[in-house]
């Protein structure tokens, strides 16, 4: 028995910042300080709170330690560990607060306290590289429930009625997406995991994956038990190396325990699960694209109907969902279907993880039930806008997406809603924007991902979002015209009615739900030729002011097109008609007499 | 950008073994198109078209469709990588906190273009999609190693200890 845990988070966003070598410094320090035998150091998934890492808890007091260095692991051990007096300068500042009797525990954060954590349960908790561990939190439980008391037809039941909807982006049922996988009759049936996780900004999946890997075996076990499958794959980014590791163990884990292979649990019931590196393309999300590229092709989509759960992978029935669908699995079937259909709104039940990013104090993962506001997300639990800035929008949905203006932050999340004020759901990125960010080129960002990533098997997609994508250029390099705006917004309905997948259905999103809330943000790029955010470098002037220069001639030294004129000691001019707006000038004056509007 | 590589190919006979007995263990895996050419680039680092000839000829399909595969994932390069191989975050979340600049800026300084490497073999840059360490941003890497909360002032010092 130990009497203390040293948790330390081995995400990426921590292990990026270093936490390895706090592994290794602590497993040292606590050696060296003769603890071996009482405190235990765990490497753990990810604790949501990024923007502090490198993060470590001790356990059992849950104190909470942010923005670990090296050097800082001696004091913790020797004051905290050995002497049992927390290090108060080197904690969260939330938790010793002016005017606190004692040191706030984790769960008493404003970052945590609003949080329902299912799908998260065990990231950072357990050590994913354990199987035992998963085990001791009720792991693998669910599976034998299901393989020893249950039909097939009881699962499904179950997960029908708990209102369980997909957590990739479009929110299908999942009861009802295996209810017809079970029901069309097969030599051979497939389960699989979507685990390309391509929007930009979103990590939910790979957190889960790399948290808590056996959760997503084990769901994927009990889906094939329900729609009789005995073959499972996992379609999952070669960037995320990490991810890709810790499945490796849990696959190999699983295994030697039975718990994978065939006969599993003296039932007579046989699943393996095989890993699918993806190689970087964001159609691949799509279903149809990623049965296509499991099969060793190019990932383009395929015409639906047939739906995959009449004929997917290998033209076999199959059934494809998110790791953050799996990981609500197991505890839907231990607790049971009502407890779940408790939380959440009407039509959307249970909760929804999402990856807050951008210009929010918290940035992180944070799990909240259904329902729960976007202010409450983006104000309490993410802390707010840094540097005393305005918020100006919510990006959810990704490049299928849309910007959610202000006067809607107190609609309650869910797949409906966020459907009506034209964005919708996605895997869970929720970027936040302050009023530095320009709108346009905020689409523009967007589009030019879709441009790239569309497959080109379908024209309206293919040449459509190019098409869109050179209008917003020309809006925001000073040379677009109103009439433009009405043709881009007939163009992106036409794309949404004609393409094949949800890649470009929805890559029109951006920009249509730009126009509708910021509309004057166009208006100014068109018709004043200005950027009111700063942003689009074709409608900025860099200019001197005369008061402040010295005439040290650097920023003329600098530029490189030599549109900066004077002589020295005098006040320099810059020739509007030379500069490129490269901001090389503002960058070298050392006087702060360039300034760009 | 995606043309054949002008540079010479350079692979070795120890290379063509370590690709062909992955063959013999997976000549029959239902699919093998896709393992078989991140196989290859693990190999050689790159996917010339020499190599993708070979793997065409050891799947028995048309090189047209083995180029197919490899033009279209994006982590497939017909190009070979710099010795240092920069890859800049252009995820949400770094956009908005400015890596559009951090990118543009190391294009310059380099004097490149994204998906291109210095004459010396040096240095290569590329955009990259959320690596996933937003709470850093803006993020680019260099190799392993992860380089977090950026400003363009900084590049040039990093720039420095690869030189």
């Amino acid at each position: 028995m130990f009497r203390s845990h040293v948790m330390v988070c081995g995400g990426t966003g921590c292990s990026s910042s270093g936490s390895h070598k706090l592994i290794e410094n602590f497993e040292k320090e606590i050696q060296a300080a003769g603890l071996e035998t009482e405190v235990k150091v765990v490497q753990t998934g990810c604790f949501g709170l990024c923007e502090l890492g490198p993060i470590v808890i001790i356990y059992p007091e849950a104190t909470f330690y942010s923005r670990v260095q090296e050097g800082d692991v001696k004091r913790i051990v020797s004051e905290h560990l050995l002497k049992g007096r927390p290090v108060k300068e080197l904690l969260y500042d939330e938790t010793v607060a002016a005017g606190l009797d004692t040191i706030k525990s984790l769960d008493e954060t404003t970052f945590y306290k609003k949080q329902v954590r299912i799908a998260l349960k065990n990231c950072g908790v357990i050590n994913p590289e354990l199987i035992d561990e998963y085990i001791a939190y009720d792991g693998y439980e669910a599976l034998g429930k299901v393989l020893t008391e249950m039909t097939p037809e009881d699962v499904i039941k179950v997960i029908l009625d708990s209102g369980l909807r997909g957590r990739g982006g479009a929110g299908f049922p999942t009861g009802l997406k295996w209810k017809f996988a079970a029901a069309n009759a097969a030599d051979q049936k497939y389960v699989c995991c979507n685990a390309d996780e391509g929007d930009p900004g979103a990590f939910m999946d790979r957190s889960v994956l790399e948290g808590d890997p056996h959760v997503v075996l084990e769901a994927m076990a009990i889906a094939g038990y329900a729609i009789g499958a005995s073959k499972g794959y996992i379609y999952v980014r070669a960037e995320y190396p990490i991810a890709v590791k810790r499945l490796e163990i849990a696959i190999g884990q699983a295994r030697e325990y039975g718990l994978l292979g065939e006969n599993i649990f003296e039932t007579g019931f046989n699943f393996d699960v095989e890993i699918k590196l993806g190689a970087g393309a964001f159609v691949c999300g799509e279903e149809t694209a990623l049965m296509t590229s499991i099969e060793g092709k190019r990932g383009e989509p395929r015409p639906r109907p047939p739906f995959p759960a009449l004929k997917g992978l290998w033209a076999k029935p199959t059934i494809l969902n998110n790791v953050e669908t799996y990981a609500n699995i197991p505890q839907i079937i231990l607790k049971g279907a009502e407890w779940f259909a408790s939380m959440g709104t009407e039509k959307s039940k249970g909760t929804k993880v999402f990856a807050l990013g951008g210009k929010i104090k918290n940035t992180g993962l944070v799990e909240i039930p259904m329902g729960t506001t976007l202010r409450t997300i983006i104000e309490e639990i993410g802390g707010g806008i840094p540097n005393g800035k305005k918020f100006k929008a919510a990006q959810t949905g990704g490049p299928s997406g849309g910007c959610i203006p202000a006067e809607h932050l107190d609609v309650p999340i869910d797949y409906d809603n966020l459907t009506a004020i034209g964005s919708m759901m996605g895997s869970g990125g929720l970027i936040v924007m302050d009023e530095d960010n320009c709108m346009v080129d905020i689409a523009k960002f967007f589009l030019e991902f879709t441009v790239e990533e569309s497959c080109g098997k379908c024209s309206p997609c293919r040449i459509g979002t190019k098409r869109l994508y050179e209008m917003l250029e020309k809006i925001t390099s000073g040379k677009g015209t109103l009439e433009d705006l009405d043709k881009m917004e007939e163009l992106c309905y036409h794309i949404k009615a004609n393409s094949l997948c949800g890649l470009g259905q929805t890559a029109p999103n951006p920009i249509l739900s730009t126009l509708r809330y910021f509309r004057e943000e166009y208006i100014a790029h068109v018709v004043d030729k200005t950027c009111p955010a700063g942003v689009c470098k074709d409608l900025m002037r860099y200019t001197i002011d005369p008061d402040k220069c010295r005439g040290c001639t650097a920023c003329a030294r600098v530029c490189p097109v030599k549109a900066i004129t004077g002589k020295v000691k005098e006040a320099h001019i810059i020739d509007q008609s030379k500069c490129i707006k490269c901001g090389a000038c503002m960058s070298t004056c050392k006087f702060d007499a360039i300034s760009k509007k | 950008m995606r043309r054949i590589s002008t540079v010479p190919f350079k692979g070795t006979k120890q290379q063509e073994q370590e690709l062909s007995a992955w063959f013999e263990e997976n000549r029959d895996m239902p699919g093998a198109a896709l393992p078989a050419l991140e196989k290859a680039q693990e190999i050689y680092g790159y996917l010339p078209i020499e190599v993708q000839e070979m793997v065409a000829k050891a799947l028995d399909m048309p090189l047209a469709e083995v180029y197919g595969i490899s033009t279209f994932y994006s982590m497939f390069s017909l190009y070979p990588k710099g010795d240092y191989q920069i890859r800049v975050c252009l995820g949400t979340a770094c956009y908005v906190k400015g890596s559009g600049d951090i990118y543009e800026n190391l294009k310059t300084k380099l004097g490149i273009n994204g998906g291109e490497c210095t004459p010396d073999g040096k240095f290569s840059l590329e955009a990259c999609r959320c690596i996933g360490a937003c709470g850093l941003a803006p993020v680019m890497m260099i190799n392993d190693d992860v380089y977090g909360r950026l400003t363009v002032d900084a590049l040039d010092g990093i720039i420095a200890k690869y030189k």
